[in-house]
């Protein structure tokens, strides 16, 4: 697994207090994850931070699973 | 009780009778302020009567880019925004058949909009601290309407809904999101009025006076307190009995 989706892992089981298994590539934020809206909120906020990139509004909208968020971060860094 | 040591403060429209007294109280118990209004001179005068824990920034909030640098600017000053009292509002009076668009336009951006963007400008480092209090300064004429107010009465009632609205969003990451109305409360603005005027106010009121800014500040202070961690979402009507809310 790539060093990207490691950290973004550890973003997501740390924020939503979720095993690491469950993070799975499909794994949606809000069904399976137990986020709510303002979870995804706090995520994006977290991985503008760790990756030092910014997320516009409408791009933040389109990240709803795990592999979205690594894949674009992957794109964005 | 109502300890801020350790909290950073924010407060606009800082230059005015209520703001400035807001930032004396929570400066004595113990907050760092930032001390916001559109005049260095009287912002400088208070910061200097402060002493420590005091920074100056101006800001015009009617212009967007300026009030969303603001909280950033005042980040910048203290490290953090821990607390924000949205104080600042302006009138422009005129009997509704009358009114014109900027005249509501302008009230309503000042007074509404630039509330709107302050919260939305400190919100993020309030999430990751998960603590957090906002004040806004509405006023009894949001609750009551009052002639010749419509625009600023709207304004004050917008205030009022926008707080409970965000104040749900965000109850269970810390932040709390309080209104506090006001009154009629003696500053500069109601000397000008004649004995005269005074006195038809003050028959309309049970406590049979004006208020204090500084029962305002104790008003915000309490909900700037770690003790009031569990009032949110709450109007704090501040008016001697004149509305009973």
């Amino acid at each position: 697994m790539s060093d990207i989706a490691d950290r973004v892992k550890k973003i997501v089981v740390e924020h939503l207090s979720v095993e690491e298994s469950k993070v799975a590539e499909n794994a949606s934020f809000i069904d399976d994850l137990g986020a709510d809206s303002l979870d995804t909120v706090e995520l994006v906020m977290a991985f503008e931070e760790e990756f030092g990139i910014e997320i516009p509004d409408d791009a933040a909208e389109t990240i709803q699973t795990f592999g979205d968020a690594v894949k674009f971060i992957t794109e964005a860094s | 009780m109502f300890d801020l040591t350790g909290k950073n403060a924010l407060i606009t429209g800082a230059s005015g009778g209520i703001g400035g007294e807001i930032a004396k109280t929570l400066h004595g118990a113990g907050a760092t302020v930032v001390l916001s209004g559109t005049r260095l001179e009287p912002l400088e005068a208070l910061a200097a009567e402060l002493g420590d824990r005091a920074h100056v920034l101006t800001c015009n909030l009617s212009d967007a880019d300026s009030v969303e640098a603001l909280p950033k600017a005042a980040i910048e000053a203290m490290g953090s925004v821990d607390i924000l009292v949205n104080n600042a509002g302006i009138t422009r009076d005129n009997l509704f058949m009358r009114m014109k668009d900027d005249e509501w336009d302008s009230v309503l951006n000042v007074n509404l909009t630039s509330t709107m963007r302050l919260c939305r400008g400190v919100l993020r480092g309030m999430m990751k601290a998960r603590w957090g209090r906002i004040i806004n300064i509405s006023s009894i004429v949001g609750a009551t309407g009052n002639p010749g107010q419509a625009n600023y009465a709207a304004s004050k009632a917008g205030m009022v809904g926008m707080s409970k609205s965000l104040a749900y969003e965000i109850a269970n990451r810390g932040i709390t999101v309080n209104a506090v109305a006001p009154g009629f409360i003696a500053t500069a603005m109601t000397d000008k009025l004649t004995d005269d005027q005074k006195e038809k106010i003050n028959v309309q009121i049970p406590a049979a006076r004006m208020g204090n800014p500084e029962e305002i500040a104790a008003a915000v202070l309490y909900l700037a307190s770690q003790e009031a961690g569990y009032v949110t979402g709450a109007t704090l009507h501040v008016n001697g009995g004149m509305a009973m809310l």
